[in-house]
């Protein structure tokens, strides 16, 4: 067991699976950085923010492919790819940018099995960097996986740490289906313990973080971490928490939530996505549905407002739900009656 | 013209079966037996047919929402895929895809696709296994008019070219894009020129003309093997009928549609050009005639008689069995 990066542990998981699936490749842009021109001398950049470095100095040009600004192609032929019989990681740099490709992603990978009566499979991967707290403002700082995780045919993940983003990775690699894989730009630098050998963390199989017994809190992503640095103060409070990270949004654990919910009566959900149609609304929704009984308060979701992400680092940092936010609703929770 | 008996005999058929098929649809959409909308080839059954006779089972296309002659071009399941129009459980699809979807990947036909231009990248994706794996493959995408005019077209062409990939961009000029007119929506007016502008080899020709389409493709396909990179080749040759069944085409003239009936009948060409040079006897081509209209009545006999999928599948493939 060693200490790496959520970054590191994301290239080990590609490493590890070209090396054992030369059916693997990696398409994008700037992946190489540069190793495609010619005339090219220096070190790979491996993509502005280093999550293909060594890709290429490994596998080479042939796998891991370089491309014009093009989301719409490289998304296209990620799909085209994958329904012919490769396995390709393809990366859409900021999940932002979803916006220009959006067509090939569910029109098309998600719905090939379906709507072509399961003659082939389309195992794809879509890397794909979400989030805010780094100043990136209005275009590059979105968490649109609700809207993905709205699409029949997709999966959709968002590890928070180093060693579920590795085992992650490597799980949606051997999917049979298209899995778009939200890696947090706040998470990149994070240490934590990651095995060197090859794992796999299942998609769909939350975690309990930590036992507790007065109020379930589901956090997705960056608020994983947020929610963490909450649990002192709350037990100083007199609360226990029960602290959920789903991991995977579709499939999505429900069955731990509602076991969850039923123990402890309360639920909280912390959602970077927007407010209107949030992940986390669809969460306190199938609770009520489900263990409607069960409930010794209303369910509550904490998200940003309703407003693109800022870039000016005040209004960033409002934006985002903070550790006295979460701590007041869960007290408003505890306290219901 | 240096095809070989075999080859010529197996152009026809590819053609005529899409003419036969295609005039049954057209009987069957009138009697009201046909889900949804169907949009026919007639008219352009030589592009489809010159560009497939080149192509072999693992060399892939991606086809249209005009994607009826595309699937017969590549061989596929007649009687599979007649089920799928008429959104039968035993259909290519299931019955879940119908005529703007049938798909069927044992021939390498990756589709057809009803979001206009979205199938050219999917076409590049499939040529990606010559990079990757070292596979001996070429990939077609069909791509009309309309079409043309799509950014994820533009994107697909360059991509392909950037990475010298083995693709044909095979552009079906019919002269419409729904109800608007090729000299309006066609800035520049030259769909093979603008692909040249992404530095790959163009051909600009009629596509009513078998063998102007197959010996463009045959080149085509030759280099695309070798390595050496895409191609795009132009047909321009006008559809017979509307965008969709039931179009009552305001916008084009009776004339219009009574000369390229007369004037540019694929088949008529071919029959003319084989027939004049000796190649293929007149009797020949009758019998192949006599035989798919059968092979065609007798697949939508079974079709309509087959049973629509039941209800419980409405969830199903959805994911991977078991993975959700």
């Amino acid at each position: 067991m060693t200490v790496k990066t959520y970054r590191e542990a994301i290239i080990e998981a590609m490493i590890l699976e070209m090396k054992r699936d030369e059916k693997v490749f990696v398409i994008g842009e700037d992946i190489s950085g540069g190793r495609g021109c010619e005339d090219f001398e220096g070190e790979a950049a491996g993509g502005p923010m280093g999550l293909t470095q060594g890709l290429w100095d490994e596998f080479g040009a042939k796998r891991v492919i370089d491309t014009p600004i093009s989301e719409t192609a490289i998304m296209g032929a990620a799909a085209g790819a994958a329904l012919s019989g490769l396995r390709p990681i393809a990366e859409l740099m900021f999940s932002d940018f979803f916006g220009v490709c959006f067509d090939q992603i569910y029109n098309q990978a998600a719905k090939f099995r379906f709507m072509y009566g399961d003659q082939g499979a389309t195992p794809l991967v879509i890397r794909t960097m979400i989030g805010a707290g780094i100043g990136c403002g209005p275009q590059h700082s979105q968490s649109p996986y609700s809207i993905f995780a709205n699409i029949p045919g997709l999966k959709v993940v968002t590890p928070s740490n180093p060693y579920d983003a590795k085992g992650l990775l490597i799980s949606s690699i051997r999917d049979n289906d298209p899995v778009i894989f939200c890696e947090h730009k706040a998470l990149l630098g994070m240490d934590g313990e990651v095995p060197d050998e090859s794992y796999e963390v299942p998609l769909g199989k939350g975690k309990i973080l930590k036992e507790g017994n007065d109020i379930s809190i589901v956090a997705i992503g960056q608020m994983v971490g947020v929610v963490q640095n909450c649990i002192k103060s709350l037990e100083e409070k007199g609360i226990s928490a029960e602290i959920i990270d789903p991991r995977s949004l579709s499939p999505f654990d429900d069955e731990m939530v509602y076991d969850s919910v039923e123990k402890t009566g309360r639920l909280l959900v912390l959602d970077e996505s927007n407010p209107v149609c949030s992940f986390g609304s669809w969460i306190t929704s199938m609770v009520s549905e489900e263990v409607f009984s069960s409930l010794k308060a209303p369910t509550k979701v904490l998200t940003p407002p309703h407003c693109p992400v800022p870039a000016a680092p005040n209004l960033e940092a409002a934006y985002l739900p903070d550790v006295e936010t979460i701590i007041s609703a869960s007290e408003n929770l505890k306290n219901y009656s | 013209m240096q095809l070989s008996k075999d080859k010529l005999i197996d152009a026809y058929t590819r053609m005529k079966k899409i003419r036969v098929f295609e005039e049954t649809m057209r009987d069957e959409f009138a009697k009201g037996t046909v889900p949804a909308f169907i949009h026919l080839y007639i008219g352009q059954e030589a592009i489809a047919s010159g560009i497939c006779v080149e192509l072999n089972d693992n060399d892939t296309i991606a086809s249209t929402h005009r994607g009826h002659g595309h699937c017969l071009a590549k061989n596929s399941n007649l009687e599979r895929m007649t089920m799928e129009i008429f959104c039968r459980a035993d259909g290519l699809c299931e019955g879940k895809g119908g005529s703007m979807h049938i798909a069927d990947l044992s021939v390498g036909m990756l589709g057809a696709n009803a979001i206009v231009g979205a199938n050219a990248p999917i076409a590049v994706g499939a040529a990606l296994r010559q990079r990757v794996m070292g596979e001996n493959l070429v990939s077609a995408a069909f791509i009309g008019d309309g079409a043309s005019n799509q950014g994820a077209v533009f994107e697909a062409m360059n991509l392909a070219s950037v990475l010298k990939l083995p693709v044909l961009f095979v552009f079906e000029n019919n002269g419409y894009a729904e109800f608007t007119g090729v000299d309006y929506h066609c800035g520049g007016g030259d769909i093979a020129g603008r692909a040249e502008g992404f530095g790959m080899p163009s051909y600009k020709l009629d596509g009513s003309d078998f063998f102007a389409v197959q010996e463009a493709a045959a080149e085509a396909v030759e280099r695309a093997r070798k390595g050496e990179g895409p191609s795009a080749i132009e047909c321009y040759a006008k559809r017979w009928y509307g965008h969709f069944e039931g179009d009552p085409q305001h916008y084009r003239t009776k004339e219009e549609l009574e000369t390229i009936r007369k004037d540019n009948d694929p088949l008529i060409i071919f029959r003319q050009k084989v027939e004049e040079a000796g190649l293929v006897e007149s009797s020949e081509l009758d019998i192949i005639d006599d035989d798919l209209t059968s092979k065609v009545f007798n697949a939508v006999e079974k079709a309509k008689n087959s049973p629509l999928p039941n209800v419980e599948e409405l969830t199903t493939n959805v994911y991977e069995k078991g993975s959700y």
